[in-house]
């Protein structure tokens, strides 16, 4: 009897994330085929290196991003955070090793005032987490624009090293990216403000009917996002060599990330998602973008095939789920 | 009673963002020490390099005549015999982009040229990587072609120029001869830099051609696509420095390169007072510009564009008084022409300045005739004239 | 209610004050501001010539914003707009040329195709249930890589100038403004056609839709057609400031660009609520002219144009706020809590379960030129 009422909910909770590693693979195996025909080698080390960096940056911003959809908001500002946490992290540092903490300090510390300034407004103010992200990223913009005519600051080899190495096949940087995004799985998963993001975007108004100070997991899934976001500048700044105020909006982080959060099974409205699933949509645009570059597919094209991937995929899944409910009570049927 | 302290929070939290904002305009003063490295400060103004520009507008430049793509100026040349050597060679190509018109012109030229370089048996295959303008991108894929690429020589178009040294320095170590064109990098380690005069000498050419044809006092509106790319700051920079010199007033606007935007800057400015002059940093949308004029029935301005045919075409149909200054599309065939040179050992120029000259009004309508057909988003000196599939293959614009 | 001696007409002006400074009216409020400042500025704006000239580049911004009101309305958004005017510009660019008596047939295809992107996003929407953030989304990368891939990135000739009249001309010669715009007469038309829509028993059912799906699908409202109509609305619209784009500003594959985002900014500063079921059209348009305003008063006041952003976010943030903070206050008293099943209270952080939601700008930063 209890493994009928165990066997429900643990086959929702498996779907949509196994869902998406699936398409993972069957994205792989495509590819793999169509690069090979092209006369290069899918698996090859370069590749996979090239595939796996492709994952940190994305990877660090999805993370937090998944946090602040699953508290029912949204982060726009997050291509401005990364430029001007790049930029100051370059600038303190200025190519001297013994700068690096404060830099890196320096750079972290503006992404949560952005990320606090973010959960203020939306919770504070009442602004729906979109205007609020988006006024927030917009004044970081003109900030950027008035005192930064282009790429400024030097970053010290030292610190160029964790955006450029690897073990084997693996960059340090990817090691990092998983290494935070399974803190932050524990994070939502053992801890009470975890739970509590989840409540949160799943009905606001049940949360605070039960007690729960909504105000505090929203501005923490915010405050999260923001020093994810600030990691991705550091990470960037690494790569980079040197702070750029335009490097984030290069990237298309904000759409891309909120993209692959929705690819990984998290639902725009809050309350239900999983990180791992997060991983799995980046896992999948890197290998798209990986595919596409091999087989000098036409830059232009590589847009139309983004898109059409994103709508097809989602719809493969919210055609599936639909509006389940977990079954309150184990009947014949959901014990199938 | 809550909600006005939450309501001040909040307050209290935005402020903290701009307050911050302020307080972190000069992160130097926080941190008195000076490393190992300096920091690159962007000064886009440099007396130095705009000094060289302007001697090198007027030296004629040395190479075969009536082939632009191939001649340089002041050249010191640099010994590639090291890297001679027999059999058709594979370029590894990584691409800023084909955002915008100037590229995508110079892109299928450059198809064009590597077709009869393939003939010639120089070159066995270009392998292109494009990074969609984001310089993380081009950095993972200058990576790649060094890990995976089999490549016999990198070809590189770099996005930005500071961010793109440690990989093409990366590629130098290779051993492998390096080419870098249109915008350079901090590193001298490639084989040559390929780039017309510059930046500096833009702004000189166009920014004299206005102040010769307008009096001090007179308002010049300065359009701009995007801040921060080196290869248009430095054009404003020479430009506004001249004005200023000369007692024009100039004001400039950034335009996104959205015609629409365009028109409506300029509406405003010719609402606040006259306008006598139009300066743009790169041509694409110069003529939502002048309908702005005519839309409100005003004269139109001594106007400084580019070589766009769209520009060129309204250019010759109005009349005006205008310049259009190059940044010379053919550089484009210039990179696939070196990496012949270099593997027949030639001789190359370390640094290749490429003529960079303006189409002034007596050039204008055999420019055109030349370009008759072409779309608008064509560039006129993209060199192809005696390459095959001229013209069609630029009129129809397929993107290779 | 108390019954007072004050005369109706106190009452009345006592009530219009009031909600002028409601969230519903606090949009004209800061639009008669802003244009205030910018008279200030330039006397000659006042001119009604030049007045004109203001509505008709505002016009397509703010036929855009009708659209994208009703589809927020119902509780969805849509990003594709932006990249269904770039589409729409270059194929009149391209079909029409030279030839003006192609003029007729090439705008009917417009419309067609219009109807058709609309009628997509819709329907996979509703039917395929992929939230509308990601489905439009989706048709903005892939038209505009369609767009840029057929047109080489680059302009095609600007199309014959009878087509661009409708964008660029207007009724000459009249008497105090000069010229009335053939833009300034379509918003009209849009507007009243707006009005009208949203009064009639499918805008009402949009609005209810917006607010509560399931008690509609209780009431028998098809909610997927209404829905889709109303995305078919929004392509439509976007449409109509296509053809008036490419009068005005020419052929290029970057016209167009933002607008979508442009357009949420004017619905939401208009008051109406992300997420559905509260607004008003008139206010939606209002907000579209208030962020037009905002950006000539820049241009007006040589404000450095690098502080734009900075500005525009914080007067988006400000107006919002006031609204969300305004609207609960006056919310005070027995009012029906949200049920349960809805999950919805507009006005707090959340976002209710059944709306989708969106985005925002990022464009990947295109460098249009050369080098």
């Amino acid at each position: 009897m209890s493994t009928a009422t165990a066997r429900p909910k643990r086959r929702i909770r498996l779907d949509s994330t196994v869902i998406v590693y699936l398409a993972l693979i069957v994205v792989i195996i495509i590819g793999a085929i169509l690069v090979n025909t092209a006369g290069r080698n899918f698996f090859s080390l370069g590749s996979i290196r090239g595939i796996l960096t492709g994952m940190s940056v994305l990877g660090l911003v999805a993370v937090g991003q998944t946090l602040v959809i699953l508290a029912g908001s949204l982060d726009l500002s997050v291509p401005y955070v990364i430029s001007l946490a790049s930029l100051l992290a370059a600038e303190t540092m200025r190519g001297n090793p013994n700068n690096m903490a404060q830099g890196v300090l320096l750079a972290l510390a503006f992404a949560a005032v952005a990320g606090l300034a973010n959960g203020l407004v939306v919770t504070k103010l009442k602004v729906h987490g979109f205007i609020a992200t988006l006024g927030v990223g917009l004044i970081i913009k003109g900030y950027l624009d008035t005192n930064y005519q282009g790429s400024a600051g030097k970053v010290p080899a030292a610190f160029q090293f964790i955006g450029a190495t690897g073990l084997g096949p693996v960059p340090i940087s990817t090691i990092i990216m998983l290494a935070l995004a399974t803190l932050v799985y524990l994070f939502l998963k053992k801890t009470r403000t975890g739970h509590h993001i989840y409540a949160v975007g799943g009905s606001l108004e049940v949360s605070r009917l039960s007690g729960l100070r909504t105000a505090r997991p929203i501005i923490v899934a915010h405050v999260i996002c923001s020093v994810m976001a600030g990691l991705a500048g550091l990470l960037l700044a690494s790569r980079l060599g040197v702070g750029s105020p335009t490097v984030g909006s290069q990237g298309g982080y904000d759409l891309l990330s909120i993209a692959a959060v929705v690819l990984g099974g998290t639902i725009l409205a809050g309350g239900r998602g999983s990180i791992w699933g997060t991983i799995g949509g980046v896992a999948i645009f890197a290998v798209l973008d990986s595919v596409m570059s091999a087989i000098q597919f036409n830059p232009f094209l590589k847009d139309v095939v983004r898109g059409v991937v994103i709508v097809a995929a989602v719809a493969i899944y919210t055609g599936r789920r639909v509006e389940r409910r977990r079954a309150r009570f184990a009947t014949k049927e959901t014990a199938r | 009673m809550r909600r006005n302290m939450n309501m001040a929070a909040a307050i209290v939290g935005v402020a903290a963002v701009i307050a911050l904002a302020g307080c972190t305009t000069d992160p130097s003063v926080t941190d008195p020490d000076e490393g190992d490295g300096t920091t690159e400060e962007i000064n886009w103004f440099d007396q130095a390099v705009f000094d060289k520009q302007d001697a090198e507008r007027d030296v004629v430049p040395e190479g075969p005549d009536g082939q632009p793509y191939l001649q340089y100026i002041n050249a010191e040349m640099t010994d590639t015999s090291a890297f001679a050597s027999e059999g058709a060679k594979k370029v590894c190509f990584a691409n800023a982009s084909i955002s915008n018109p100037w590229r995508v012109t110079g892109w299928i030229t450059m198809n064009q040229q590597l077709k009869v370089l393939q003939e010639q048996g120089a070159i066995s295959e270009m392998e292109t990587r494009d990074a969609q303008d984001s310089d993380d991108t081009q950095i993972a894929d200058i990576d790649y072609f060094i890990e995976e690429g089999n490549c016999d020589v990198f070809l590189i178009s770099p996005n930005s120029t500071a961010a793109m040294t440690p990989a093409v320095e990366r590629a130098c170590d290779t051993g492998k001869p390096v080419i870098v064109f249109d915008r350079g990098v901090l590193t001298d380690c490639p084989v040559t830099f390929i780039h017309p005069i510059g930046g500096a000498a833009w702004g000189i050419d166009t920014s004299e051609f206005l102040i010769d044809n307008l009096e001090p006092g007179d308002k010049v509106v300065a359009l701009r696509i995007l801040p921060g790319v080196d290869v248009l700051e430095t054009r404003w920079a020479a430009a506004k420095k001249l004005f200023d010199d000369a007692g024009i007033e100039a004001v400039d606007y950034f335009t996104g390169g959205d015609p629409a935007e365009i028109k409506k800057i300029i509406s405003d400015e010719l609402a606040k007072g006259e306008v006598n002059g139009i300066w743009m940093d790169a041509g694409d949308g110069g003529v939502a510009a002048l309908e702005a004029f005519e839309d409100l029935g005003v004269d139109y301005p001594v106007m400084t564009g580019e070589d766009q045919i769209s520009f060129l075409k309204k250019w010759q149909s109005t009349g005006i008084t205008a310049l259009a200054p190059v940044y010379s599309n053919f550089q484009w065939r210039t990179a696939l022409l070196a990496v012949q040179k270099i593997f027949a050992g030639e001789e190359v120029p370390k640094e290749w300045i490429l003529p960079q000259k303006p189409i002034t009004a007596d050039e204008l309508d055999e420019v055109l005739a030349v370009n008759e057909g072409m779309p608008d988003g064509h560039y006129a000196t993209f060199g192809g004239e005696d390459l095959p599939g001229y013209p069609e293959v630029w009129q129809e614009r397929i993107v290779p | 209610m108390s019954d007072t001696t004050t005369p109706r007409f106190g009452r009345r002006a006592g009530n219009a004050l009031l909600t002028l400074i409601s969230p519903r009216g606090a949009v004209f409020l800061l639009l008669a501001v802003l244009l205030v400042f910018i008279a200030i500025l330039n006397p000659d704006f006042a001119e009604p010539g030049q007045f004109i000239r203001f509505v008709q580049r505002v016009a397509p911004i703010a036929i855009v914003a009708i659209g994208q009101y009703f589809v927020i309305v119902s509780g969805e958004f849509d990003l594709s707009m932006g990249s269904v005017i770039a589409a729409q510009v270059v194929i009149a660019g391209n079909l029409i040329g030279q030839d003006d008596s192609k003029s007729v047939p090439v705008l009917l295809l417009m419309i067609g195709f219009g109807i058709l992107v609309g009628l997509v996003n819709g329907l996979v929407t509703t039917l395929l249930r992929v939230p509308s953030f990601i489905v439009t989304l989706g048709m903005m990368l892939a038209l505009l890589g369609g767009v840029y891939y057929v047109t080489g990135g680059s302009a095609s000739e600007n199309p014959a100038d009878g087509f661009r009249e409708i964008g660029r001309g207007g009724i000459r010669d009249v008497p105090v403004v000069d010229i009335i715009p053939w833009a300034v007469i379509i918003l009209a038309v849009a507007l009243a056609a707006a009005i009208v829509i949203s009064k009639s028993p499918f805008g009402k059912s949009l609005i209810a839709v917006g607010d509560n799906v399931t008690t509609q699908r209780y009431s028998g409202v098809r909610v997927w057609w209404v829905k889709t109509v109303a995305f078919i609305i929004s392509s439509l619209s976007s449409t109509i400031a296509g053809v008036l784009l490419v009068g005005y500003a020419g052929v290029h594959p970057s016209v167009g660009r933002g607008y979508e985002f442009i357009a949420i900014t004017a619905v939401v500063l208009g008051g109406v609520v992300l997420g559905g079921g509260r607004g008003w059209v008139v206010a939606a348009v209002a907000g579209a002219f208030t962020l037009e305003a905002l950006f000539t008063l820049l241009n007006f006041a040589d404000v450095p144009s690098t502080w734009r952003s900075t500005i525009q976010g914080i007067i988006i943030i400000a107006a919002v706020a006031y609204s969300a903070v305004a609207f609960r206050a006056r919310r005070k008293g027995p009012t029906p809590s949200a049920s349960l099943e809805s999950g919805k209270e507009p006005e707090l952080a959340g976002v209710p379960a059944d709306a989708a939601h969106t985005p925002g700008p990022g464009q990947r930063q295109q460098i249009t030129n050369g080098g």
